[in-house]
């Protein structure tokens, strides 16, 4: 308990805490600041405030999601982060009495523009969510729900895109067979790489991942943290989640957030073995949260 | 005491007593009407009754019953008297008797006795002696009635020919001049008297009486041929020719074996699904009730249904949730519990006399002062049935929206899809199974509604069938023939209650099974549609 390293060692994969970051000038892991020099930003968020009613849920966030990276958010509960992730695909738009200001840019394009499209800027930024939340339809019909919504009809180019995805979720070998059954007859990992696989197949830019695990057991968790590895090759992924070890597992990032303020971001590395934050080193090590 | 209470024993027993209580009534009700019901159509014997006076009964027995008699000293055997069913209403003025036991002097099967049943005044109940027809006269029992018996198909073949004439052809030819005397009065309204569209439709309509008079020759010529009568005696002496043309069926059921009864039994079953009521609703079947009745549940379930389902859909998907949506949500509750007989209230007043009186003023202004949708119909009944239960329909859906997952729609928005396609892809079907569940609650209250169809179209006897082969097909403005009515109408507004009654308990019980059936109908489809969009993951 009193040392993160020591909870890490224990956990399910060895941590890599090699650095994974493109190297500084000085051969030290660049800092979320060197990102955008290296020009490899895929989201840039600006001096961000967000308001649920008289609630101030995000203050004054400026941060950097590397491209083709994964980033982690993590931080206690209600500290902002998943409010944070939501904003990068504008589901906060969905809730009453929501206000944001400050500005978000994906690949220099503004989203909250209002030239901007939200359900083609929903189409470029996949998410998956804490639950799993397949439709009451069959795996195939799962899968080809986006490409049918941006108007793919060609059975065949459906059938391609299908077994694209679902492969690229490592799901395909365990439904190949079973395409046309409901998915809600599969278990709950199966589910959350069903929801992943739908979220890919859009070919989105980035993916935001919504505590992916929290609901599943260790197995099925590994699993996921093994995809994540894999798709992180293609896209750009923020993961929020609560689970330290997994963050220090999977992210290349991690962002430390705390009463909906950015503490700190650094290499995942850094951030876990040298906090410059002794809010982030109280939080890492166990002391709170 | 105490520690009995504690240990929940009580309760258990409590708690099955009122389920045993309530089982016990449902299956009591059940079998009351079961019981009552089934036995009608069962052929029973006759019985010869030697009365104490001298007279001569002969008749059905029907039920016994004890003669209540509060001043006899206790320990008295009590005293039965029982109810006969000796037909006949022609000579003796009532089918129905009762006759105390102890005037019994001696009691028989009547050997020999023949039932007949007849188009008008009921059955007869007596005993063959002659046939005849025309020339030839056959005289005792068995040769009148192999005679008869012969002739009969021939008779059927004929009533079945005229009453087709006057249905289909004088049907169709009175149709047409209603048509054309409409024409010539719309054109009289606009101002035209005469002229060569006048002429033609008064030769139109010279052609068709033409027509009908030809159809009256004909059916003149048919019941001409129609001959043959049968004599019979009652008992008291009397005797009673009946001709062959007022004569549905003859039976003996004291000679019927068990095969027999039977088949009798399966045929009067038939008689009743397929075919028109006979005197006053009391006899034949009760088709035209069961085709109402099913016609209107169907028109009103196309109606309620998506009415229901888009309003639910509002409130729950797109209404800002307030304080407005939720008067709105108590009073569509509160609806749900007003006495049906205000819908009907309102059917009359608003769709009748304001819709369906605009109606007429716009598109059947000819026919006027004759009212088309401005009365009672098939098409007001349903709406107003549809307005009964369109809050079941409302808030059976609105409970399935609730329950559907937010992370499946914000899932499917997440997915770039609109508000829209959303809703239209993944909740639409996922919540059909509660849908159906409103429709299902909406058809089983609508099947057994009486009051506010009373007086918004159904009528006792309606002349012709809601669907039928003539253009275009459904009436809507017709008025038609309820179960549940029929029940009101023939158990207690008929003449003749005791001949009826057999009648209210067979059509309850067709009442009970096409609520069951319809219902069953619906779950199994709710259940099929469950299974492949259930909700419950994991």
């Amino acid at each position: 308990m009193e040392n993160a390293a020591a909870q890490m060692e224990s956990s399910v994969r060895a941590p890599d805490l090699r650095p994974r970051v493109p190297a500084g000038k000085d051969g030290a892991p660049a800092a979320a600041g060197q990102i955008a020099e290296a020009g490899e930003v895929a989201i840039e968020v600006t001096g961000v405030n967000l308001h649920y009613g008289s609630s101030h849920a995000l203050k004054n966030i400026t941060i950097k999601i590397p491209n083709h990276q994964v980033t982690a958010f993590i931080g206690p509960s209600g500290c902002g982060k998943s409010t944070l992730l939501r904003c990068f695909n504008r589901m906060n738009d969905l809730i009453d009495g929501v206000r944001i200001d400050g500005k978000i840019l994906m690949h220099g394009q503004d989203i909250y523009s209002p030239s901007t499209d939200v359900t083609e800027l929903r189409r470029r930024v996949g998410m998956v969510f804490q639950k799993p939340n397949p439709f009451p339809k069959s795996i195939f019909e799962n899968v080809a729900f986006g490409p049918r919504i941006l108007g793919e009809s060609d059975p065949a180019r459906l059938e391609e895109t299908v077994e694209k995805s679902l492969k690229a979720a490592a799901l395909w070998e365990e439904v190949k067979d079973r395409l046309n059954e409901n998915a809600l007859g599969l278990s709950g990992g199966q589910h959350q790489r069903l929801c992943i696989a739908r979220a890919i197949a859009v070919e989105p830019e980035v993916v935001l991942m919504d505590e992916p695990c929290s609901a599943l057991d260790p197995v099925a968790t590994a699993r996921i943290e093994e995809l994540i590895e894999d798709l992180k090759e293609r896209y750009t992924i923020v993961i929020v989640t609560h689970n330290m070890q997994q963050a220090a597992r999977v992210s290349d990032w991690t962002a430390f957030f705390y009463l909906g303020e950015l503490v700190e971001m650094n290499a995942t590395r850094v951030l876990f073995t040298n906090p410059s934050n002794s809010k982030t080193e109280d939080y890492i090590t166990g002391r709170f949260g | 005491m105490r520690k009995l209470w504690r240990s929940g024993d009580p309760f258990i027993w409590l708690t099955g007593g009122a389920l045993a209580l309530s089982l016990l009534m449902v299956f009591l009700l059940v079998g009351l009407i079961v019981a009552s019901g089934l036995g009608i159509f069962w052929p029973k014997d006759i019985h010869r009754f030697q009365l104490a006076d001298g007279r001569e009964i002969v008749g059905e027995l029907i039920e016994q019953e004890e003669i209540p008699d509060p001043d006899a000293p206790p320990g008295t055997p009590a005293k039965h008297r029982i109810k006969v069913k000796q037909a006949n209403r022609d000579l003796y003025g009532m089918d129905f008797l009762w006759i105390d036991e102890a005037d019994i002097k001696a009691q028989e099967i009547a050997a020999g006795a023949v039932q007949i049943e007849r188009r008008e005044w009921g059955n007869f109940i007596g005993f063959a002696k002659e046939f005849r027809d025309g020339e030839t006269v056959l005289q005792g029992a068995e040769n009148a009635l192999e005679g008869a018996r012969k002739r009969l198909p021939e008779i059927h073949e004929l009533h079945g020919r005229i009453s087709g004439i006057e249905k289909d052809e004088i049907g169709a030819l009175s149709r047409q001049e209603e048509e054309a005397r409409l024409r010539l009065k719309g054109l009289e309204r606009r101002g035209v008297k005469e002229g060569p569209e006048v002429e033609a439709l008064h030769d139109q309509i010279e052609k068709l009486h033409g027509e009908y008079a030809r159809y009256q020759e004909e059916l003149s010529d048919l019941r001409a041929q129609m001959t043959g009568s049968l004599v019979l005696s009652a008992a008291g002496g009397m005797e009673k020719e009946v001709p062959l043309s007022q004569i549905v069926r003859v039976f003996q059921p004291n000679e019927m074996g068990l095969f027999g009864r039977i088949w009798f039994y399966a045929t009067k079953v038939r008689e009743f699904f397929f075919d028109d009521p006979r005197e006053a609703n009391t006899e034949g079947g009760i088709f035209p009730a069961i085709f109402g009745t099913i016609v209107m549940v169907l028109l009103m379930s196309v109606l309620v249904t998506p009415l229901g389902v888009l309003a639910a859909f509002y409130l729950r998907e797109y209404a800002k949730q307030g304080a407005f949506t939720s008067a709105v949500r108590i009073a569509v509750n509160n609806l749900a519990g007003v006495p049906s007989i205000v819908f009907g209230v309102f059917g009359v007043g608003f769709l009748i006399y304001f819709v369906g009186g605009t109606i007429d003023k716009i598109f059947f202004a000819d026919a006027l002062p004759t009212p088309t949708f401005g009365t009672g119909g098939i098409l007001w009944a349903s709406i107003t049935l549809a307005l009964l239960t369109v809050p079941v329909v409302i808030v059976a859906t609105e409970e399935g929206l609730a329950q559907i997952p937010t992370g499946m729609r914000e899932g499917a928005l997440a997915l770039g899809a609109t508000k829209f396609e959303t809703t239209w892809r993944v909740v639409l079907p996922a919540v059909l199974p509660s849908m159906l569940t409103g429709m299902i609650l909406a058809i089983a209250r609508a099947a057994g509604e009486v009051a506010p169809l009373m007086i918004t179209g159904v009528v006792k006897l309606a002349p012709s069938l809601p669907i039928d082969g003539q253009w275009p097909f459904l009436h809507l403005e017709r008025k038609f023939m309820h179960l549940g009515f029929h029940i009101y109408d023939v158990g207690f507004q008929s003449p003749n209650v005791d001949a009826a009654r057999p009648m209210v308990y067979v059509t309850t019980l067709l009442l009970l099974i096409i609520v069951v059936a319809l219902n069953l109908l619906a779950i199994s489809l709710r259940n099929r549609l469950r299974k492949k969009f259930k909700l419950s993951a994991v």
